[in-house]
């Protein structure tokens, strides 16, 4: 029990923060910040999978949330029926060349020997497959772009629930995982690290710009939700006699009975956002708990320790007779996929995917922020890492604002030094969050919590 | 005469920009490549270091313009280049002193220092946010053009313009010099080769009596110098706003691993492999075959092999490619 003291008070603490957070400033605020954090909890497991379990940096978490979100719209929209028209076949039949031809090059690179012979036939092949497919699809991709570029231009889903989304994302993301561990994992630890950023960035822009896929820069707006929307909620009745009896106290010290329906009306609005964001919470959390239960089991296991020891002694685990390279390529796809699950949240959270906002500050380093704050190789910190870091990101402005105004209340409001500051006040964020990872690396480098490994002594 | 319109035409739209292009990554290939190689880790915070010495110039440029000095038909910030060098070698001295050597003198892992330098690239982006704003900062005063493209064909009589912005001329000019410059005191100077020695062995280095003290000192004297130049150059051409200076470390780091991590020379040229790939490979080439094919077999379509939205995964693709057939670059990495 002794060892779970630190993170029972690591976390009581968090939540007390998020707790003020409602107090002091709105409860919708609040539950906002506790979504966020459950789904920055989400992506941090997956990537201290990788990077506590196996030691693997994977800089490419933005990609896989990418993904995630795109899944989410593949899923969840429905399909365009003018647009499969306009060119769907000729969607479908490039995509059975492009697994032909990957097909074809994989049977090569079995079949003949390795010489330069069999690397221009190789390079041939794409070069022609390239053409090939451009040849089918390009005036296809117009066409489909045509169809209403206002509202749809592009395929559409396959208008399912969206919570669906959660597990296509993870295997979204754990298909190109395995494409992307096979080429890059045989790197070094920061080579790696760049080669994940660069893919995951060529990820990110082939979802940006592959309009007939996911409307591209045009966003998708309207994905729908999971739990209830808050104007249905308005009209319910029974919602409405929940918040009755909620507020019930309060609502009889007014007389006037249109002044009580109007701040009855205020109350039930208010009500339904947070009604609405419990849901997602309770959503999210279900999702965070069965993560960590299986993680933690994973930890634990014999393969968990397998993992460890790859990680700190990959000679000694290869001599051992572990297969280093099988269980990297296995840890790199886990990690991934759990990844796209969290993007897949995330867009589920907000309702809306914009490939333009999939940027590395954001998606990959802040992450990686939340992993090394947390502490590599313990869940606990991990998750605790994510809700601590999202909540200096998103709370860094109103605090920065707070101390701006009071380190500067002897100057005058038209100072333009104090306006300049108040102005920038949002950016506070990145410095509060480097200086954060700065003293954490220096003064803790294995995190808020660190990691347990229990040794049996004989 | 046709022949000549579409060379012309080539040199116009592809290769003067890509040169252009080439130089200002290839100047922050050969920073990166520098502390990879006697640092000994991978610097993310490339982009918003090259950020910060820009913003310094631009905070000049705008200084010496309310003072009314001027540079002639050069644009001002030339001037400020100086001043702003010193400024962030003085940053980066300082990052050092407070963050990077703890790791070095620990002897920590790479990776180690790789997250650290996240930590800077944080700290760094605050400070450019906060001092100078997110937004899109034009610096450039001057004379524009060198060659326009009107004066050009009426010059020689020919249908295609060939225009030179005088930002280009001056970013190629400068490259040249900075890099020989470098090049003369990395390989012939007693400094130069105990860096290059330090980068080898650093245990025969230390061994040698070599100071590893200085040896970092001058590392970031002329990373900072690199860094300064190659922003500002860029930031010229384009225009200064700090969120594509980070982003440009991307293709700064593929042109680096390009180059083979680690050499300056590759890193030099990785630079223009990158810049040349980029804009080759979505240059639309319709009107340069409609000038040398014969009539009849003159392209309905654009020929334009991916769009300009697939710039940068053009340079990630490559790096891609020369990871997996040359994971240490196209020349040997890891010699300095």
């Amino acid at each position: 029990m002794k060892q779970y003291k630190n993170i029972i008070a690591a976390y009581s603490i968090m939540i007390l923060l998020i707790i003020s957070v409602g107090v002091l400033q709105s409860w919708s605020i609040a539950l906002t910040i506790l979504n966020y954090c459950l789904i920055s909890a989400v992506m941090t497991i997956g990537a201290n999978i990788q990077w506590g379990y196996a030691g693997l940096i994977n800089f490419g978490i933005m990609g896989y949330t990418a993904l995630g979100g795109l899944a989410a719209v593949l899923v969840n929209t429905p399909p365009v029926k003018e647009a499969w028209k306009a060119g769907g076949m000729e969607m479908i039949i490039s995509l059975i060349l492009i697994i032909l031809g990957v097909y074809l090059i994989h049977l090569i690179l079995r079949k003949l020997v390795k010489s330069k012979k069999r690397n221009y036939l190789i390079a041939l092949i794409i070069i022609i497959g390239f053409l090939v497919v451009r040849y089918i699809s390009g005036p296809a991709i117009e066409n489909i772009e045509a169809v209403d570029p206002a509202k749809t231009g592009f395929l559409g889903g396959l208008g399912l629930p969206i919570i669906f989304s959660w597990i296509v994302g993870g295997l979204f993301a754990a298909g190109i995982a395995f494409i992307v561990g096979k080429i890059a994992l045989g790197l070094r630890a920061d080579y790696l690290a760049i080669a994940t950023l660069l893919i995951a960035e060529i990820i990110v822009s082939v979802i940006k710009h592959e309009d007939w896929l996911s409307r591209g820069v045009k966003n998708v707006i309207g994905l729908k939700r999971p739990v209830p929307y808050e104007v249905d909620l308005q009209n319910t009745s029974w919602f409405i006699n929940l918040v009755e009896k909620f507020h019930s106290k309060k609502l009889q010290l007014i007389s006037s009975m249109s002044e009580k329906q109007d701040i009855l009306n205020h109350l039930v609005i208010d009500a339904s956002s947070v009604y609405v964001k419990l849901c997602l919470a309770g959503l999210f959390l279900t999702v965070v708990i069965i993560l960590l239960i299986l993680t933690q089991k994973a930890l634990y296991s014999p393969w968990g320790r397998k993992m460890r020891a790859i990680r700190d002694n990959e000679v000694a685990a290869n001599a051992m007779g572990k297969n280093v390279v099988k269980e990297h390529l296995l840890i790199f796809i886990l990690g991934s996929a759990i990844v796209g699950i969290a993007g897949a949240m995330m867009v589920t959270n907000d309702g809306l995917f914009t490939p333009g906002s999939y940027r590395p500050m954001r998606y990959t380093f802040v992450i990686w922020v939340m992993v090394i704050v947390g502490g590599t190789g313990n869940n606990f910190g991990a998750i605790l890492g994510g809700f601590v870091v999202w909540f200096l990101w998103v709370e860094a402005a109103p605090i920065a604002l707070f101390f701006i105004n009071f380190f500067t209340s002897h100057l005058e409001e038209t100072n333009s030094f104090k306006a300049h500051l108040i102005e920038s006040a949002a950016y506070f964020r990145f410095l509060l969050v480097g200086i954060g990872l700065l003293i954490i690396m220096r003064y803790r480098p294995k995190g808020l919590i660190p990691e347990k490994i229990n040794i049996k002594k004989i | 005469m046709e022949f000549i319109n579409a060379i012309i035409l080539l040199l116009n739209y592809t290769i003067i920009p890509a040169l252009t292009y080439g130089s200002q990554l290839a100047l922050g290939a050969i920073f990166v490549t520098l502390v990879y190689g006697i640092l000994r880790f991978a610097n993310f915070a490339t982009g918003d270091m090259m950020s910060f010495g820009t913003m310094i110039a631009v905070l000049l440029t705008f200084y010496f313009q309310s003072l009314g000095i001027s540079f002639g038909f050069l644009p001002t910030a030339l001037l400020t280049i100086p001043f702003a060098i010193i400024g962030m070698i003085f940053y980066m001295l300082f990052i050092d002193k407070f963050v990077f050597s703890y790791y070095r003198i620990k002897k920590s892992p790479p990776v180690q220092l790789a997250m650290v330098s996240v930590g800077v690239m944080f700290v760094t982006q605050a400070i450019i946010r906060i001092i100078i704003g997110p937004f899109d900062r034009r610096f450039f005063d001057g004379e524009k053009f060198i060659l326009k493209a009107t004066e050009f064909k009426e010059m020689t009589g020919l249908n295609e313009g060939l225009t030179i912005k005088s930002t280009q001329a001056i970013t190629i000019l400068v490259t040249i010099v900075l890099v020989s410059i470098m090049f003369w005191f990395l390989n012939r100077t007693k400094t130069g080769t105990s860096m290059r020695a330090y980068s080898d062995n650093e245990d025969l280095a230390l061994l040698s009596g070599i100071d590893p003290k200085r040896v970092v000192l001058i590392t970031w004297i002329i990373a900072g110098m690199l860094a300064t130049i190659g922003g500002v150059l860029y930031g010229l051409d384009k225009s200064y706003r700090p969120f594509v200076y980070f982003n440009n470390m991307l293709p700064i780091f593929a042109a680096a691993i390009v180059g083979g991590i680690g050499n300056p020379f590759g890193a030099f040229l990785g630079g223009y492999v990158i810049a040349f790939a980029e804009i080759l490979i979505t240059y639309a080439y319709k009107k340069f075959f409609t000038y040398i094919l014969p009539d009849f077999l003159e392209p309905d379509s654009l020929v334009q092999l991916l769009s300009t939205d697939y710039k940068f995964a053009v340079s990630f693709s490559i790096l891609v490619i020369v990871l997996l057939f040359r994971p240490s670059g196209i020349f040997k990495g890891k010699t300095l």
